[in-house]
């Protein structure tokens, strides 16, 4: 897996609250992943990890509060971080092929040379014998490699994944894992959030819990830290 | 990337996968077909009747085989939540309404284009000496319905009652489009033919005002 294109980007949520009619999905919560960092967000179902990322992937606006993102090798500024986001749907088209849609997203990058990059993500995640097969007659696992590759797609430095390994079979989730480990290894910042990836889950270096749209527990060593993955792995 | 750019990788996106489907156009031009010929059949209008009132039944066709056109327009997007994928690939949030804004045009011209030689011949009415202007009324027409009916299907996917919202929406948005392009239709398939720029004048002010307010606020209807 290719490095990150450009320096790595962290990102700081500061007294975010989200609602949702007149139920908070998120309370003044204030965090920050800084440049490299790979966190595993855990917590409950409802416990505000999705609205977290799709803030943070700025799909959603916050209802109050300031999202930023610092770089590594300049001032924190926000909103021009490249990322890549995989979500709980797949964010794919059901009616081109897998390669149609890698080179739709790579074209709206502004990849160079975006068949080269789509046919090594291709190789990549296995699917280089279905390039030219319909998704939606691809498995759920299947699908879901697309969607990784599409996020990868621009070698972004921060990564948002909400439980990226969703579908995946156990050589799948070996597959994400040691691509994340080397992502990570590269500098690239990676928040995410997990339900019952051991194997991923381990290459946290901070571990963040949240409970009912607040910082639960947030930690980088210890116990405390295998608990929070030990939740995130329950 | 510029906008054009952006605009023509997602408008050949959207060609692609509806000649693939071929769901939208199938429905519209069935629906269209099915109205002038049960309306033709029924009165059995004679060719002054049809001069009369023709154009107001085309028209009218072609605005609700539009609503049922649109709404599946960003409600697909929805499926596998494409819409998001689409959000954070794109610089401009402008490029998504606009090449699914021509991708409509398209299909609405395609769809009008089929029906009006069946339309010509169930209704005695000569249309091959005013192709010309006709072509163009159809193309302003279908813009301005393509345009407003773009920007309400990204508003009605997002809601509830989304099936029952856009028309209730479109329709009355669309009035006066429909009662413009009527009459300059109808303008044209009179025995001595004339052109009403009156109503070309309308329609093109509608399709600039409504294309300028979505390049400002369409960002804001694409928000979660």
């Amino acid at each position: 897996m290719t490095p990150p294109a450009g320096p790595s980007s962290g990102i700081r949520f500061e007294n975010i609250d989200k609602r949702y009619g007149g139920l908070y999905a998120l309370r003044r919560l204030t965090m920050e992943v800084t440049p490299g960092e790979c966190v595993v967000l855990a917590g409950p179902n409802g416990s505000g990890k999705t609205t977290l990322l799709r803030i943070a992937a700025r799909l959603v606006r916050p209802s109050s509060g300031i999202v930023t993102f610092p770089s590594a090798h300049k001032s924190p500024a926000a909103g021009d971080a490249p990322t890549g986001f995989v979500a709980h749907a797949t964010m794919v088209y059901d009616e081109l092929t897998a390669e149609e849609n890698l080179t739709l997203f790579a074209r709206l990058l502004e990849i160079p040379d975006p068949q080269t990059r789509v046919g090594k993500l291709l190789l990549e995640v296995g699917l280089v014998d279905r390039r030219s097969s319909l998704v939606r007659t691809f498995s759920r696992g299947m699908r879901q490699r697309v969607a990784i590759a599409r996020a990868l797609l621009h070698e972004p430095p921060l990564l948002l994944l909400d439980e990226p390994a969703t579908g995946l079979d156990p050589q799948g989730t070996a597959w994400l894992a040691e691509t994340l480990r080397r992502l990570r290894d590269a500098g690239c910042t990676i928040l995410m959030s997990l339900h019952g990836e051991s194997n991923i889950s381990s290459l946290a270096t901070r571990g963040i819990r949240l409970e009912a749209g607040r910082v639960a527990a947030d930690t980088r060593t210890g116990a405390t830290l295998q608990s929070i993955l030990t939740f995130a792995d329950a | 990337m510029s906008l054009l750019a952006n605009a023509s990788v997602l408008l050949g996106k959207e060609l692609r996968t509806e000649f693939r489907s071929r769901e939208l156009l199938t429905t519209t031009v069935v629906f269209i077909l099915m109205v002038i010929v049960l309306f033709s059949f029924t009165f059995d209008p004679t060719s002054a009747e049809s001069r009369r009132f023709g154009p107001g039944l085309l028209w009218l066709a072609f605005l609700f085989a539009a609503s049922l056109m649109l709404q599946p327009c960003f409600l697909r997007e929805q499926t596998n939540d494409t819409l998001s994928a689409l959000r954070l690939s794109v610089e401009d949030p402008f490029a998504i309404f606009l090449a699914k804004l021509t991708a409509n045009t398209l299909f609405l011209l395609l769809t009008e284009f089929l029906l009006l030689p069946i339309f010509s011949v169930l209704y005695n009415v000569a249309v091959l000496p005013v192709l010309g202007w006709l072509i163009f009324v159809f193309f302003l027409g279908s813009l301005g319905v393509s345009i407003a009916g773009t920007a309400l299907s990204a508003i009605s996917a997002q809601a509830r009652m989304r099936e029952l919202l856009l028309p209730l929406l479109l329709l009355p948005l669309l009035t006066p489009v429909l009662v413009a392009s009527t009459e300059v239709t109808k303008a044209l398939l009179d025995p001595s033919p004339y052109v009403s720029w009156k109503g070309i004048g309308f329609l093109a002010v509608f399709d600039l005002v409504f294309l300028t307010a979505l390049w400002l606020f369409g960002e804001y209807l694409l928000e979660e």
